[in-house]
């Protein structure tokens, strides 16, 4: 059984963890000592030779993004993170902010430094006040602590750090489209290239970072690459938190290192709930394509998953046991595509309508075989041909479903309807309740 | 109440966190719904002109985030997880109860004006699944019951406390204000973290 790694939840059950005096007896905020006391190019350095790479989805080595930021270019530079948590299944960010921001905010002051920005900001859904009252204040006690603005820990370096709050928008979770809201634009997604190293906020030079990988830093910095190295599988070092939800008995948060697999995830969970077994689990969010019982024993990196066909995205577990239907389930990521589409590109804007419909029909028992062809018809005309990866996103759960459970659909049309109860997937009891 | 003078040091506080102005756009927008509920077209006009845009500009944005509200919401905006795992666990079931309790439908605020009811998307809770959001604090683990308890507290001016977050439910309009980025002083209220967020480490501290 693998070993846990908790990092940065190794203090979560401390009541006053989110605190900087909790942050501060838990060893915090030693590591930007360190840092300030390093040449800012020998911090990128470091991270580039630990390993971490993006745990917001795409898994881009965090050193590397910061390597690419122009230096002795005498313009501002930005190092904005994505606390925009919205990918359905994800819920790593926001107990982490709750429980422990000023991680998040030691790892913002390195990397400014580091990516010679003097100026931050934290970009984060407006959807959890709590989260935002816990993280606005953990930006004021690091500012009383003279942790930001002038002259930190006397060493002359400056930064402020602002948070700014979201209003509703999944697609503001993607880079391009984040930076516009922060302008103070519609959010939409811009072509690349020009990448965000280059244009990003305001035009300038900007590191845009996921939470997790940010909060990841001060302790690679404090702990040493060898100590971060030494968790993890090859390409995909380090620690990271796993997210379970679902069918299982005992969902919940579990720090991993990288690599570990489902099967014993389910198993610290308790098992999937009473009587009941897995029938299908999405690996990273509803956008990278569904997995079933076949592949429990997959490693859970980068490179395990991506060679069983799907992505590890946000390490969302969604867990699913045999009472749902694959159909509703599709049906409704598909309506959250459709709804969050920002309707700048023709393919995304229109097809996601379309795919909306069609699984409507097909749901209901209305639709014919063929309606499946055309579906995946469709998602090769949505999925690569945006300017952002929502419609990939939205093809995703269509193509994998229907190459797993194509039966399943074919069943609808053959009952005339569903042939599942939703009330047996229900954790209450519905008649009960009523 | 529109946003008028009185706001104007807050607005200007909030105008200067950013290197440019129009970045603001956003947080007055929510302090617009901290003074009226929802985004009227006066504030729409006292936005633009602080920031030097066309009203235009400023509704483009306000008519683009769903949480920006058009008409005016409930004292307490009961927002029911519908995304696929909520919905399946419960969560359709919660949303059909409670318009049906309630005598709304979705969007719709209730004749007294205390609750009003939308479908909300994916709110980084799944592992507290079905979750409940009411004016954006976290009602984890409900059931049709706990639901239909919780609007009716609201309902009669004594809303049961969320689950991970302050010690008492803010209304709609106080917690607009705190999205604003105006400090209530509840931070420290209400627990670090909850159950499901601790179970990893609980796991790890006896292997």
């Amino acid at each position: 059984m693998t070993k846990l790694t908790p990092v940065l939840s190794a203090f979560w059950d401390q009541k006053d963890s989110f605190t900087i005096q909790g942050y501060k007896r838990n060893g915090g905020y030693q590591a930007i000592a360190k840092a300030l006391a390093m040449p800012a190019d020998d911090v990128i350095k470091v991270v580039k030779d630990s390993g971490l790479r993006g745990r917001g989805g795409a898994g881009f080595p965090t050193g590397m993004k910061w390597g690419f930021i122009p230096q002795g270019d005498n313009k501002e530079h930005y190092f904005v993170v994505n606390a925009d948590e919205s990918e359905p299944g994800t819920c790593k960010d926001t107990p982490l902010l709750m429980a422990n921001p000023h991680s998040l905010i030691e790892g913002i002051i390195i990397g400014s430094y580091a990516i010679r920005a003097n100026y931050a900001f934290i970009y984060i859904r407006g959807e959890v006040a709590h989260v935002i009252r816990r993280v606005q204040q953990a930006i004021d006690e690091a500012y009383k602590a003279g942790y930001l603005g002038k002259n930190i820990l006397g060493k002359g370096f400056d930064l402020e750090l602002v948070l700014h709050v979201g209003a509703g928008a999944y697609i503001c979770g993607e880079e391009t489209a984040l930076l516009d809201s922060l302008e103070g634009f519609r959010g939409q997604p811009r072509l690349r290239p020009p990448f965000p190293a280059i244009a990003g906020l305001y035009a300038r030079p900007t590191v845009v970072n996921n939470v997790e990988s940010v909060a990841s830093v001060p302790a690679i910095i404090d702990k040493g690459v060898e100590w971060f190295a030494a968790m993890g599988t090859e390409k995909s070092k380090g620690f990271t938190l796993y997210s379970l939800s679902g069918h299982v008995k005992n969902p919940g948060q579990f720090e991993a290192p990288l690599g570990i697999t489902l099967r014993e995830l389910i198993e610290m969970a308790g098992g999937i709930r009473n009587g009941h077994k897995l029938k299908f689990w999405t690996p990273g969010g509803s956008s990278t394509p569904l997995f079933t019982d076949a592949h429990l024993d997959t490693p859970l990196d980068y490179e395990g998953v991506a060679a069983a066909g799907s992505i590890l995205g946000t390490k969302a577990l969604q867990i699913f046991d045999e009472t749902v239907c694959v159909v509703r389930a599709v049906l409704r990521w598909t309506e959250f595509y459709k709804h969050e589409s920002c309707g700048k590109c023709t393919p995304c804007r229109e097809g996601t309508w379309w795919l909306v419909q069609i699984l409507q029909d097909l749901e209901s028992g209305k639709g014919e075989a063929k309606d499946l062809d055309k579906l995946l018809d469709l998602c090769d005309n949505i999925a690569g041909r945006s300017f952002c990866a929502l419609a990939d996103g939205a093809a995703s759960p269509i193509i994998s479903s229907i190459k797993y459970f194509r039966d399943e659909y074919l069943e609808h049309l053959k009952q005339g309807g569903c042939p599942f109860d939703p009330a047996k997937s229900t954790l209450f009891d519905l008649a009960e309740t009523r | 109440m529109p946003l008028t003078s009185k706001d104007d040091a807050l607005i200007e506080t909030i105008i200067k966190r950013y290197p440019r102005s129009r970045s603001a756009i956003m947080p007055l927008l929510h302090l617009a719904q901290a003074r009226d509920g929802y985004v009227t077209p006066e504030s729409i006009e006292v936005i633009a002109e602080k920031l030097s845009l066309e009203t235009a500009e400023v509704n483009a944005v306000a008519t683009f985030y769903t949480q920006y509200k058009r008409k005016p919401v409930g004292e307490y905006h009961v927002g029911i997880c519908t995304n696929t795992l909520c919905a399946v666990m419960g969560g359709d079931a919660i949303f059909e109860a409670i318009k049906e309790h309630l005598g709304v439908e979705n969007d719709e605020v209730t004749g007294d004006g205390k609750v009003s009811v939308e479908h909300i998307e994916c709110n980084a809770a799944c592992d507290y699944a079905p979750v409940v959001m009411v004016n954006w604090e976290f009602y984890d683990n409900q059931t049709v019951q706990s639901t239909k308890d919780l609007v009716d507290s609201c309902r009669a001016g004594k809303p049961i406390p969320p689950t991970r977050g302050p010690n008492e439910l803010p209304t709609w309009k106080a917690n607009s204000e705190v999205l604003a980025g105006v400090n209530d002083g509840k931070a420290n209220e209400g627990v670090a973290a909850g159950e499901a967020t601790l179970l990893g480490l609980k796991i790890a501290k006896g292997q």
